[in-house]
């Protein structure tokens, strides 16, 4: 199976090859347009903040590529979030992949929300055999509000989705690479899409 | 709900792990990766590495570590002690740290803050301050707690916040290594001052003390070494007696 992590830059893209590791795979990392559509699976990661990874994206052509792809994509975090229609956070124009605007907490919480919390109502194959209310690891100051395409959502200030799903396109806010064996399971599953 | 963290601290000098006694008399307690993997086993929420080594080879030896780890255990980890550049924090992110922590090169140089959290997000720099009280007044301290600032706790903690530190670590240097608890007074001063997750450390002796620094010092996150290193405390039970008192845990 060939996994390719898409490299525009952004993200901390070491701990995703050593989970993809500890799962008995290796993935390679990439901006080339052709070894990203030729993989069987590909991961978009993303950390920072969103302007200025949407103009790496923009540099290089990526943000036409992705949304153009057919095989199962995960976009981790930042990646979820750019792969929405846009986000407050610089006031960012997304891939529009998935139908919904990421906006900021308000101060009544702590921003970031930095941390373990639970993910529930939990549908689609990437959390097959997951029990519902199970910890990630999250760090994130925006977030998608719950809608259509929520596959999973956490409690933080309100119900939002911290999963989405549309077509063969994923996205988790939480980081399944750091999310302990639960996390690992998860990211084993996409790997079986 | 968002829950509670417990963080266990691993201080590193030469690849191995020590912790000092009010930062002297270092003693021998073990191999960190080891340590790592132990601990996250039995539920760390988190692990710190404190790097005090200040050799020529530091870094590589440190850069070594970070890899091992990352390899190995699959929650997030912090790495700090002797950064102070931009470069220093790709090396570390690059081979698989989530966060890293800066402490003396953010009084000296404020600035840094504000390019770390510009480079690579707010989420992965943590502010360490070191604190302690001189007449009343939470003096910032540097070298270990060696050194006195001019800055004052409170102000210090706001201004790195602005700069976009995502996280403050607040060692009360006059707990630290007393085993009689954490600074709860100022904690939660700082957690009313600040809206970034404040991570409480130094005084860790007994269960009852993680209690009350999550409920009267309104800490997000609890870190602690030599508690947990010398096996006084068990993480697992540790959070579960934090459950039993109504704290939001990972079990």
């Amino acid at each position: 199976m060939k996994i390719v992590i898409i490299n525009y830059g952004a993200g901390n893209i070491q701990s995703i090859m050593f989970a993809i590791e500890r799962l008995g795979f290796k993935a390679i990392l990439s901006n080339n347009p052709e070894e990203i559509k030729a993989a069987d699976k590909v991961i978009f990661p993303g950390v920072g903040e969103a302007s200025s990874a949407m103009k790496m994206l923009l540099a290089s052509g990526l943000d036409r590529l992705i949304p153009t792809l057919k095989q199962p994509v995960l976009g981790i975090c930042l990646g979820m979030q750019l792969m929405c229609n846009k986000s407050e956070e610089g006031d960012t124009k997304g891939l529009g992949i998935f139908d919904v605007d990421v906006i900021k907490f308000t101060s009544k919480v702590k921003v970031p929300q930095m941390g373990w919390n639970q993910i529930y109502n939990l549908k689609s194959a990437l959390f097959e055999g997951i029990a519902e209310n199970e910890y990630m690891y999250l760090v994130h100051s925006f977030y998608a509000p719950d809608c259509e395409e929520s596959i999973s959502t956490t409690n933080y200030q309100m119900e939002y989705a911290s999963a989405l799903k549309k077509d063969n396109f994923y996205g988790t806010q939480f980081h399944p690479e750091k999310s302990g064996d639960v996390g690992e399971k998860i990211l084993g599953n996409f790997l079986k899409l | 709900m968002l829950t509670k963290r417990i963080i266990p601290c691993l201080d590193i000098k030469n690849g191995r792990t020590v912790k000092g006694v009010n930062f002297v008399d270092l003693r021998d307690a073990g191999d960190p990766v080891e340590l790592a993997k132990i601990y996250s086993n039995e539920g760390a929420d988190e692990l710190v590495f404190l790097d005090i080594s200040a050799t020529e080879e530091r870094r590589k030896t440190l850069v070594d570590l970070v890899r091992k780890v990352a390899s190995t255990i699959n929650i997030p980890f912090t790495v700090g002690g002797g950064i102070s550049s931009v470069e220093d924090v790709e090396i570390l992110l690059q081979n698989g740290a989530d966060k890293v922590s800066i402490n003396s090169s953010a009084v000296k140089n404020p600035q840094l803050i504000n390019d770390l959290a510009q480079k690579f997000g707010s989420q992965c720099v943590v502010v360490a301050i070191d604190a302690k009280q001189i007449e009343g007044r939470w003096v910032v301290h540097l070298v270990g707690g060696k050194v006195p600032t001019e800055l004052n706790l409170f102000d210090w903690a706001k201004e790195v916040e602005q700069r976009g530190a995502g996280e403050i670590l607040f060692t009360s240097m006059d707990n630290d290594g007393t085993k009689n608890g954490f600074a709860n007074e100022a904690l939660a001063k700082l957690s009313s001052l600040v809206n970034i997750p404040i991570i409480a450390s130094g005084g860790a002796g007994n269960i009852h003390h993680f209690v009350d620094t999550f409920k009267d010092g309104k800490a997000d996150a609890a870190l602690a070494a030599s508690v947990f290193h010398f096996k006084e405390i068990e993480i697992k039970t540790l959070k579960k007696e934090l459950k039993n008192s109504n704290i939001e845990v990972r079990l």
